[in-house]
């Protein structure tokens, strides 16, 4: 059994008077234990709210949110608040975008994790200090016990993104939710951040579940990659796969449009036309297809189904084939 | 050489200092630089002093009325200064100077309590307003709205007739009343800041339980405003508690020394034979309420965010 089944996860938002708007939608998913999948897309294709509808922090007025979440054969959706309180910090942990924003800014660092340690681990105060400090210390944090005083803001953008990881790790979840934990810092600090993510979810035995846009991030830590693009998954293979093989052709525009190093001189970058809209209609036809370069006729009229497809999965009426990567603008 | 590395840790280690200041050690640090901050506290503190101490200061006993037959008002005679009683006496041949500094000491007591009790009330109102939000919110702020529709003077006066027997207690519970909606929607204005905030989301995603969110991740957070507010509204409920006593909704305790009580009776019996006996506690009053009001405005600007340097 996966440690996490999603099923048909669905997410509408709904305002009065207007057409609710699907941001996610009947995606499906499995995350063994100790496996680390990642959720890639763009701005606004439902991969953060996938995130949240997981986790249940999505506010109840104006989603709904339908289809399942197994974590362990529990269903999260129909869990009590009580309940899904105790599993959050306890069974899935969570990593956000901008650990500034993410930390309480008027309590020390120590208080945040000694908090979830108090309410989880049931450590006394002083118990829970003693393992503050292990915590920081082996999120790579130096001279941890004179950090547990201070302030989110005296510490530097990596070491705050560290000091949530060490957080969301203190009582060693099972699922580790992070969305886009490293967006939000520099270059050199994001690959910090990574390895360090890398090497905890080794350690422990945690399953991660990456969200981001940075197809690098997915390259260097994934096993297996779910691609988004409106709100649906639209292919999901294992990560060598994915990079070696793209099949579906947002995926390997996705691919095209990453600088590269190697790249010949006056090479340019192919970028993917147009851009996301606001509302895009999986009903009438691929929701891709205006912006696809190997659209057919029937894109715009079928809605693709996700089908089985070199032992993964592809939305696609006209896929990638391999020859074209080799004679498209990615080489 | 040792010395010379020396010299150049110092100023790192200064820098280091300066930038491990907590928020309340930054904004304090902002106060010290602002003549404006300075002129304040200066102000506030002397206030402080002078109504804590107020009775070793006092030269003479407020209550002893020893000069009284040399007052005949009637003949429209006050006795002004004199050796030892350098502000003169009042209709009852009571050392003004003493009355004034324990004034001081009863204008403190009105001031603060009312604040402070309208502190609280607003504070309750606009946390279980932003805490809850839905129609428990709708429902508080309509009537928040309402007190905030009245004039402020106006309903410290509604609520200080409303009592048969007016005292000093009747004042303070007016006065504060006054300052319950504006704390009470400030708190919930920055309360619904907070209940988005992604600090609050990433504690939620902890499995933080509801009642440490609010008391220990939004409410902390929500109560720089209210601070600020309160020092502002310390000026404000010294002028609104003189008013009350000044209009004669006080305590009617003669003997008691207050400012506005002692502004009302010299402004409306002998400001034609000792007008300076209206313009000492007028004048006391407007210091006060103005080193509050100085202290509480350099305040909210040196916690205001924007302002860090």
């Amino acid at each position: 059994m996966a440690l996490l089944e999603v099923r048909d996860l669905t997410v509408d938002f709904v305002r009065r008077g207007e057409r609710p708007f699907t941001a996610v939608d009947k995606v499906s998913f499995d995350v063994e234990p100790g496996q680390t999948v990642g959720l890639v897309g763009e701005s606004g294709c439902g991969k953060s709210v996938t995130s949240l509808a997981i986790m249940r922090l999505l506010a109840r007025r104006g989603n709904k949110v339908s289809g399942s979440v197994r974590f362990e054969g529990t269903d999260l959706l129909t869990l009590s608040d009580r309940d899904m309180r105790d599993r959050r910090g306890r069974d899935l942990g969570m990593v956000f975008q901008d650990p500034l924003s993410s930390l309480n800014p008027v309590i020390p660092i120590g208080l945040q994790i000694t908090e979830v340690l108090e309410r989880h681990r049931g450590m006394s105060r002083k118990a829970a200090s003693v393992e503050a400090t292990d915590l920081l210390d082996k999120v790579g944090i130096p001279d941890p016990a004179r950090r547990l005083s201070e302030y989110p803001h005296q510490l530097s953008g990596g070491m705050r993104q560290r000091a949530l990881i060490a957080i969301a790790l203190a009582c060693r979840p099972r699922l580790l939710i992070a969305d886009e934990p490293t967006t939000a810092l520099d270059v050199t600090i994001q690959a910090q951040i990574l390895a360090l993510l890398r090497e905890l979810v080794q350690d422990t035995g945690t399953a991660l579940i990456m969200i981001t846009h940075d197809l690098g991030v997915v390259a260097g830590l994934c096993d297996e990659v779910n691609v988004l693009y409106g709100g649906k998954i639209v292919e999901r293979a294992e990560r060598h796969q994915l990079f070696g093989e793209p099949r579906h052709p947002y995926t390997h525009g996705l691919l095209a449009s990453i600088p590269r190093l190697d790249a010949g001189r006056g090479e340019k970058l192919v970028p993917i036309r147009g851009s996301v809209a606001d509302n895009i209609p999986w009903d009438g036809g691929c929701a891709f297809a205006p912006r696809c370069p190997n659209a057919l006729p029937v894109c715009r009229e079928v809605s693709p189904q996700l089908v089985p497809d070199h032992g993964g999965l592809l939305r696609c009426h006209n896929p990638v084939r391999p020859a074209v990567v080799a004679g498209g603008g990615a080489r | 050489m040792n010395t010379l590395l020396n010299k150049k840790k110092e100023p790192i280690d200064k820098l280091a200092a300066a930038s491990g200041r907590s928020l309340g050690g930054e904004a304090l640090r902002r106060m010290l630089r602002s003549p404006v901050a300075i002129t304040g506290g200066a102000i506030t503190g002397l206030f402080l002093l002078l109504a804590i101490f107020a009775p070793l200061l006092a030269p003479k006993d407020p209550l002893d009325r020893t000069l009284q037959d040399q007052v005949q008002l009637g003949r429209g005679i006050i006795p002004g200064s004199m050796p030892g009683y350098p502000l003169g006496v009042d209709d009852f041949g009571r050392d003004f100077l003493s009355r004034l500094i324990v004034g001081a000491q009863q204008t403190l007591l009105v001031g603060v309590l009312a604040t402070v009790i309208g502190v609280l009330i607003g504070v309750l109102i606009g946390g279980i307003a932003g805490a809850f939000g839905g129609w428990v919110d709708t429902v508080l702020m309509r009537l928040v709205d309402v007190m905030l529709s009245f004039p402020s003077l106006l309903l410290a006066i509604s609520i200080a007739a409303l009592f048969a027997n007016p005292s000093q207690w009747t004042v303070i519970l007016a006065v504060s009343m006054v300052g319950v909606p504006i704390f009470a929607r400030l708190l919930r204005g920055s309360m619904l800041v907070q209940r988005d905030a992604d600090h609050v989301l990433a504690a939620t995603s902890l499995g933080v339980k509801r009642g440490a969110i609010v008391f220990r991740h939004m409410l902390p957070n929500s109560l720089g405003p209210v601070i600020v507010q309160a020092t502002l509204t310390l000026a404000t409920s010294i002028l609104e508690a003189a008013a009350l006593s000044f209009l004669g909704l006080g305590d009617p305790d003669p003997s008691r020394a207050e400012w506005g009580l002692m502004l009302g009776k010299a402004s409306r019996q002998f400001l034609d034979i000792r007008p300076e006996l209206a313009y000492y506690p007028a004048i006391a009053i407007i210091i006060v309420a103005l080193g509050f009001t100085l202290l509480g405005e350099s305040l909210r600007e040196a916690l205001d965010p924007k302002n860090r340097r």
